[in-house]
């Protein structure tokens, strides 16, 4: 059936390194909100929310090691929320 | 009937093993109890079946009464605000009571895991929750009928009337969210059950098609019911509180509540529609007693309208004031979904081309499905394109089509779900002549119940209207006519399906010559559901053995 | 074929639930896209008056807590029954400050007359009203999440103690952990969404 997921154990060393990463994410991302780079702001932030979250997801969820059933079907289901968002603009962008 | 096996001498055993019914799980309890407490999925279906039947049949009887008050200009026996509430009452039980639960949680509890040959669903305490949360919905529906005034939104709940009315909307929208809750339960079970428990012979494609049609409602169910909850506790909020998100005055846009409630209630017609082409793609192939043509095509094209279908929300909205922009973008979409739902008409009728058709309710009401149902779909090209639609927005049309694809689609292939599966779950076959008669009463009432609505919508009488103009006069009348037809019709069925309960089991395990594994073990199937391992076909929709052992009776 | 040895079926469960929270908190997120493009200016106004102390240090309490959850689920692999323990006791702790700290933040904020239906707001920009309501209604769905996964943790915390969890069967508790990164991940994106709007 489905391939036999990857029983990795991740060490602490690791788990620790990737939350330095955030950590520095995290001062990076309050640094940047200082700098006004008018309407990119919200997108640098986001493209920051997004390296911390895909840290979180592939490290401290395992999703790194995880079967392709559970990679897939998580990229579809934002896939599915990016479609919802961005369908809202066909109306609300062109009022 | 020489072709049906009402008797077990030919093959399929009779039941040496006890069936479900006398074995309960887990075994400790006793009567009523080893229903309440079980987590044996044929009987948490059965306990669905009863429950959805009971709102079922009161839905039917709302609707009724909507028919007999506009079946004569003005005041019947029913005041407006009942009236109002009657609508919503009986969109709100056949949607989140009946439509929505129907199919999956009845017949897929039941047969999911029979056919991927394996005892049980994956999470069975989480299956008895969703019977549990599916319960409470109920009575929280029936509770808001007691305090306020009945609900009088309509099914939709579009503010600002949700906000603003006095009746008691915050508890049927609870009822609403905690019914969301258990669909949703029940589509993660599915998901993880065809996932992790399918038979290890079973590849995907080997897996039935009604199994598919579930597999595709189930991420529908699972990915858009969430997006339903948080709108309908905003609407709550905002009736306690007042943040004003949807109110124009504070700022908020009220057009914004209607997508989000589309977002989820357009695919949800999509979870409703699924598994009824689920279960005709079963029946076609077994009374053709014709392999089903193209099994791949049907199956892509239940994950195609799945994922096509969470694309098309704002097509209910043309008249809203959204953007014209948004307005020929989901138009255009929408014509895309119809698509995969010809592929199915078309392979359905391909299977029956050139087969060896033998009659029988099951397929009669599948036929009369295929025939209700494009109907229902070419109908909705009309409503899709955003011209046409302006003309028939909120109109009778509009409660035409939809009447047409739910309950010709999803209604039609409830009842052609239980008669085919009836013998199974409870091991008594039923008379053939009552169900044909029942069936041919309630398409004939259909067709004249709903085509005078097309005909009023064209005309321009509006939905949801209390009166209206004399020159609607005759089609209400006539509309109420075959409302009458309808409900005797599915009576009849129904009354013919329960009467054989008193009769002793005389169906053997494989009345109809099915070639899916639920047609491997006695009728009704033992508890851990297979006596012995089931025989994996390569192609499941193989009849060569079946008509060769047809063949060798008919010489006999 | 029993469902209760196939410890990776339940984990699959649990993802498919973190779809439906994905969605849940998904409706919000439409909302705030949408109202964002048109009350961008407000939007920066609104952000400015929230506290960045209180996100920044909510921010760095979820992700130590995540940090916690996933070392403990490395420690029960690992057969140290003591290490898991300490690491859902600092997670759940974490998860205690921050309820304090939003607590502090919220009534802060209705002490200033900032509240869904005050009067402050009631008579501001309107998309001032609109941003607070958002805040307070994404943060407040945040905030139950928080508690439910609080309990999660606790109960995976007294099943570790009792050695119901053992480096076998773990299940419970790499799915409450699960759940407790997915709260961390939603923040993540709340936070320079409402803190560092600019």
């Amino acid at each position: 059936m489905e391939k036999k997921p990857d029983t990795h154990i991740f060490d602490y060393k690791t788990l620790a390194a990737v939350l330095c990463g955030l950590l520095i994410l995290t001062a990076i991302t309050v640094g940047v909100s200082c700098v006004d780079f008018g309407k990119l702001n919200v997108w640098i932030a986001l493209f920051i929310a997004s390296l911390k979250g895909s840290l979180v997801l592939l490290f401290f969820m395992h999703l790194k090691y995880e079967s392709r059933v559970l990679v897939y079907s998580f990229l579809s289901t934002l896939f599915f929320l990016g479609i919802m968002i961005s369908f809202m603009f066909w109306d609300v962008g062109f009022r | 009937m020489p072709v049906f096996h009402m008797d077990n001498r030919l093959w399929g055993s009779m039941d040496i093993t006890q069936s479900f019914f006398e074995t309960p799980a887990p075994a400790r309890y006793k009567g009523i109890l080893s229903w309440l407490i079980t987590t044996d999925h044929k009987r948490i279906s059965l306990m669905y079946l009863f429950s959805i039947l009971f709102w079922f049949f009161l839905a039917i009887l709302l609707g009724g009464l909507i028919r007999l008050e506009l079946m004569f200009p003005g005041q019947t026996f029913v005041s407006a605000q009942v009236y109002n509430s009657l609508f919503t009452l009986h969109g709100v039980i056949m949607i989140f009571l009946f439509i929505i639960p129907a199919l999956p949680a009845i017949f897929g509890n039941f047969f999911l895991p029979i056919q991927i040959g394996t005892d049980d669903v994956f999470f069975p305490k989480l299956n008895l929750l969703s019977w549990y949360l599916y319960m409470a919905g109920g009575i929280i529906a029936i509770l808001s009928l007691f305090s306020d005034g009945f609900p009088d939104t309509g099914w939709t709940f579009y503010v600002p009337f949700s906000i603003s009315t006095h009746t008691n909307v915050s508890t049927a929208v609870f009822a609403a969210f905690v019914l969301g809750l258990s669909s949703m339960l029940t589509g993660l079970n599915f998901i993880t059950t065809i996932h992790r428990m399918r038979h290890s012979l079973m590849g995907w494609m080997q897996i039935p098609l009604f199994t598919w049609s579930l597999y595709a409602t189930a991420w529908v169910q699972l990915l858009a019911t969430p997006v339903v909850s948080i709108t309908l506790l905003l609407v709550m909020v905002e009736r306690y509180v007042g943040v004003g998100l949807f109110d124009p005055a504070k700022g908020g846009d009220p057009i914004l509540y209607q997508h989000l409630f589309w977002m989820y209630s357009h695919p949800a017609v999509y979870i409703m529609i699924l598994p009824g082409m689920g279960v005709i793609s079963e029946i076609i192939p077994v009374f053709a007693r014709k392999s089903i043509f193209g099994y791949k095509a049907i199956v892509a094209s239940s994950m195609a309208i799945a994922v096509a279908g969470s694309l098309v929300w704002a097509h209910h909205m043309y008249a809203s004031g959204m953007s014209d922009t948004a307005v020929f973008v989901f138009s255009l979409l929408t014509f895309v979904v119809a698509i995969p739902s010809a592929i199915k008409v078309f392979s359905w009728v391909s299977t029956l081309y050139k087969g060896a058709i033998q009659m029988a309710p099951p397929l009669f009401l599948s036929l009369c499905f295929i025939y209700l149902f494009s109907v229902g779909g070419l109908t909705g090209l009309v409503l899709g394109a955003a011209g046409t639609n302006i003309h028939v927005h909120d109109t009778h049309f509009v409660v035409a089509h939809f009447h047409f694809t739910m309950f010709g689609g999803t209604g039609f292939a409830f009842f052609a779900a239980l008669h085919y599966w009836w013998p199974k779950m409870f091991g008594r076959m039923y008379n053939f002549k009552r169900a044909y008669i029942g069936a041919a009463l309630l398409t004939g009432g259909f067709m004249f119940h709903y085509v005078p609505m097309f005909i009023l919508g064209l005309q321009g009488m509006p939905r949801r209207y209390f009166d209206y103009l004399p020159r609607y006069e005759t089609g209400n009348f006539l509309a109420g006519f075959g409302a009458a037809f309808m409900i005797i019709g599915m009576f009849l069925m129904i009354m013919n399906l329960l009467f054989t309960l008193r009769k002793p089991r005389n169906a053997s395990s494989d009345p109809w010559g099915g070639t899916t594994l639920e047609w491997q073990t006695p009728s009704p199937p033992p508890l851990h559901n297979f006596i012995s391992e089931p025989e994996i076909l390569k192609y499941p929709y193989d009849f060569t053995g079946v008509v060769e052992r047809y063949s060798k009776e008919t010489k006999e | 074929m029993s469902s209760h040895s196939d410890e990776s079926g339940k984990k699959l469960g649990m993802w498919l639930f973190l779809y439906t929270e994905i969605f849940l908190f998904g409706g919000l997120f439409v909302l705030y896209a949408v109202y964002f493009a048109r009350y961008t200016s407000e939007f920066v106004a609104g952000g400015k008056e929230l506290d960045q102390l209180f996100g920044v240090v909510n921010t760095v309490i979820l992700l130590i807590s995540s940090f916690a959850v996933a070392a403990s689920i490395t420690a029960v692999q690992r057969n140290q029954q003591k290490r898991t323990l300490a690491g859902l006791g600092v997670a759940l702790i974490c998860g205690l400050v921050f309820l304090i700290n939003k607590y502090f933040e919220w009534s802060h904020k209705v002490a200033n007359d900032i509240f869904p239906g005050s009067e402050k707001l009631a008579e501001g920009p309107e998309g001032q009203n609109i941003f607070f309501g958002l805040y307070y209604m994404i943060t407040g769905l945040h905030s139950i999440h928080i508690i439910i996964g609080m309990v999660l943790l606790l109960v995976s915390l007294v099943c570790v103690k009792i050695e119901k969890i053992t480096p076998t069967r773990f299940a419970l508790l790499e799915n409450s952990g699960l759940y407790w990164h997915l709260v961390d991940l939603i923040w993540i994106f709340v936070f320079p969404l409402f803190y560092l709007v600019v």
